[in-house]
């Protein structure tokens, strides 16, 4: 019996996702208008499915351009969907807040999860304080005009926590030092330039904790520093999550690093999560093509490597985003397809839902299961 | 093997507003013909302007102030610019430079931008140049019809593709590569290092390969010096480096490194900050922070130790041995 990925929350679920699309639409020239071509899309995300547990550090792997960052953004509504579900288990401060406001969110399951996507801008503020962002490049993401105070004093003032300065004070000077920036006395009156990047990238995550949320996103926190500070950067955020309770979407393109911090992994391509499973088993024993590819892709520091050419089992260059192939996306650089004929007429027609390959590990692909049985399963 | 390149003692600093930046202080190493030197280290460890010293194109207000570039017996830096222009630069040792989407001109056809190395080094007409083209993107895996695309038409790993061409063009003895790879995807990545270690075979050329990845120079070096604040810190064959690093510096790089096979054990880090080039710590740069240090660390700069043939270590360490 075959099963497909299907996210059904339990009470352990802090957030699910179900066929979440984010599509940019392509500018139209006034010739397009009068000739009727239809709008185009970037299809950055092209329905995303998955799942995150309470405590989870769960990541999402993928080259440049397969959609991470916009999931990433559009959990936290940064970004509007185009459609899907997002649901979240509010905590009650959440509810709280809303309800002071005369806002009743729209509750979708028996477990009190909401649909992130359906609430209007304008009560998005106190989500805020639920869920975070780290963003990617800490020499971009602080405005070099403030201090390190004033870029922490912010998200407070905004959300009016701290009603005295003193008070305020307090809070900055403690997430100083939760981040390990001490005494934080001394770096206050700094400027973002006058510290190094390990230091910025600890200033990003104090920023981003400082409102106690218990979601956080953190888009790729380690890859533009150098990578004899990165291990104490993590080591910091998994000893954060461990003491504030938090869950990690951790937004990643580099798979050995996700094999030391993330539980459940994602590989997504060309806004499509291709493969999902606990980390472990999915780098130890990768099914979909390109899953293999990319950890084919990997160097590791082995001088024996020099000897022999890499063999990498993928062909081609990543299709647009617009134009995306029909059947599998994967299937123009698909080795496996070339090799198969079998299954040809299914990767050409068909996209492949996520199917069970062994417990909690899915993978989307038509060379798993029987297909004419999972082409029922769909049409159920 | 034959030498083709020894650097001794180099030394080039730069001269900004707030003091002397001695971005390069004092690097030797050598360099067999054929031979696939890795060049690593930390962001602002000198590597780059290591790099740039070798093709005498460091940027102001930075100088070469000492040491030696001997490439095929003479010394390069006695020659004048004009002289290195002509006959050195890209005839014998050319580069592949960093962040190849900025490297090309997005007003010229990647086949004009070839073709002006040959027009410019070897004084062929047009169409001459042209058919060389041609050849050249054939043998880098690009279909030579493309040589009529603007840059921008290219993918990131195509455009790396053509940095490749334009660099072997002329046949040099010697490539520096910095930073080939940065800003490409895994699956590309190992494309172009690939294609690096086919030309490399075939054409037997020198390659000097800079990057902060040590699992990119693990790919293809047959030698390895590692960097920290100026200097080399410790020079080796790969496997001396990777199976035995003697240096407290090289020993924690490579253990900050995730691996994604084997066992998972703890990644270690390097506390603190590289330190600022102005003014550099007294004695060993590194002493600041490493696990290892003694008195004399922070006193007086450890000597170069050959710890085995051709391993060299500038370590207190060692030195008591």
């Amino acid at each position: 019996m075959v099963k497909l990925f299907e996210p059904v929350p339990d009470e352990q679920t802090i957030l699910y996702v179900k066929n979440l699309k984010t599509w940019f639409p392509l500018r139209r020239g006034i010739m397009d208008v009068i000739k009727r071509i239809p709008p185009r899309y970037v299809h950055a995300v092209d329905g995303v499915s998955f799942k995150i547990q309470d405590g989870d550090t769960f990541g999402l792997a993928g080259e440049s351009g397969c959609g991470k960052t916009t999931t990433g953004k559009t959990v936290l509504r940064l970004v509007d969907p185009t459609s899907g579900v997002i649901g979240y288990h509010p905590r009650k401060r959440l509810l709280d807040e809303w309800a002071e406001n005369g806002y009743e969110p729209p509750v979708i399951d028996d477990y009190g999860n909401i649909d992130l996507a359906k609430i209007p801008p304008r009560h998005l503020k106190p989500l805020r304080k639920e869920m975070q962002m780290i963003f990617q490049d800490p020499y971009g993401s602080l405005n070099p005009r403030l201090t390190i105070y004033k870029i922490l004093e912010e998200p407070l003032v905004i959300h009016k926590i701290g009603s005295t300065k003193e008070e305020r004070y307090d809070i900055v000077a403690k997430a100083l030092e939760a981040v390990k920036l001490t005494p934080p006395e001394e770096f206050m009156n700094r400027y973002p330039h006058m510290l190094s990047g390990g230091q910025r990238q600890r200033v990003v995550i104090a920023r981003a904790l400082i409102l106690q949320p218990k979601f956080i996103v953190a888009d790729e926190p380690v890859s533009m520093l150098d990578v004899s500070i990165r291990a104490e950067i993590l080591e910091l955020m998994m000893e954060l999550k461990n003491r504030m309770g938090l869950t990690y979407l951790f937004i990643t393109h580099d798979l050995a690093l996700a094999r030391y911090i993330t539980n459940k992994i994602a590989i997504m391509y060309l806004g499509k999560i291709v493969e999902l499973g606990p980390t472990r088993r999915v780098l130890e024993n990768p099914q979909h093509p390109y899953t293999k590819a990319l950890i084919a892709a990997i160097p590791d520091p082995d001088p024996r490597n020099r000897h022999i050419l890499r063999e990498l089992p993928i062909k081609g260059e990543v299709p647009s985003a617009i134009n995306i192939p029909p059947g599998c996306r994967f299937r123009p650089r698909c080795v496996v397809y070339d090799n198969t004929p079998k299954i040809q007429k299914y990767c050409e027609a068909i996209e492949p839902p996520l199917i069970e390959v062994e417990k909690d590990h899915y993978v989307s692909c038509w060379m798993h299961g029987e297909p004419e049985e999972i082409i029922k399963l769909l049409k159920k | 093997m034959e030498t083709l390149l020894e650097v001794k003692d180099l030394k080039t600093y730069f001269y900004t507003t707030k003091g002397v930046v001695k971005a390069v202080d004092g690097v030797s190493f050598s360099l067999g013909k054929g031979e696939v030197m890795g060049l690593a280290g930390e962001s602002g460890c000198g590597k780059s302007t290591t790099a740039y010293s070798l093709i005498r194109l460091v940027p102001p207000p930075g100088k070469i102030v000492g040491g030696k570039i001997i490439f095929e017996g003479k010394n390069i830096l006695e020659l004048s610019d004009e002289d290195f222009r002509k006959k050195y630069r890209w005839k014998k040792i050319s580069m592949i430079f960093q962040g190849a989407m900025n490297a090309l001109n997005p007003v010229y056809t990647i086949g004009d931008q070839l073709a002006e190395v040959f027009m410019l080094h070897e004084g062929l007409t047009k169409t001459e140049a042209m058919s060389k083209v041609y050849e050249l993107l054939e043998m880098v895996g690009i279909d030579p019809k493309r040589a009529r695309s603007y840059p921008h038409e290219l993918s990131g790993g195509m455009k790396q593709r053509v940095m490749i061409a334009m660099a072997l063009a002329l046949n040099p003895p010697l490539v520096i590569a910095d930073e080939p790879t940065t800003a490409l995807d895994v699956v590309v990545q190992a494309q172009i290092m690939n294609l690096l270690k086919k030309l490399q075979r075939e054409k037997n050329v020198s390659i000097i390969l800079i990057t902060h990845d040590l699992s990119l120079i693990a790919e293809i070096a047959d030698k390895v010096a590692i960097m920290y604040a100026g200097k080399v810190v410790e020079y080796g064959t790969a496997e001396q480096i990777y199976l035995n690093p003697q240096h407290p510096y090289t020993q924690a790089l490579l253990r900050s490194i995730p691996r994604l096979r084997g066992e998972i054990s703890k990644l270690e880090w390097i506390p603190g900050t590289p330190p600022d080039l102005i003014a550099p710590p007294p004695g060993c740069r590194f002493a600041p922070r490493c696990k290892f240090r003694m008195d004399i660390c922070t006193k007086e700069e450890p000597p170069t130790i050959e710890v085995e043939p051709g391993h060299i270590v500038s370590c207190w360490l060692h030195a008591k041995k």
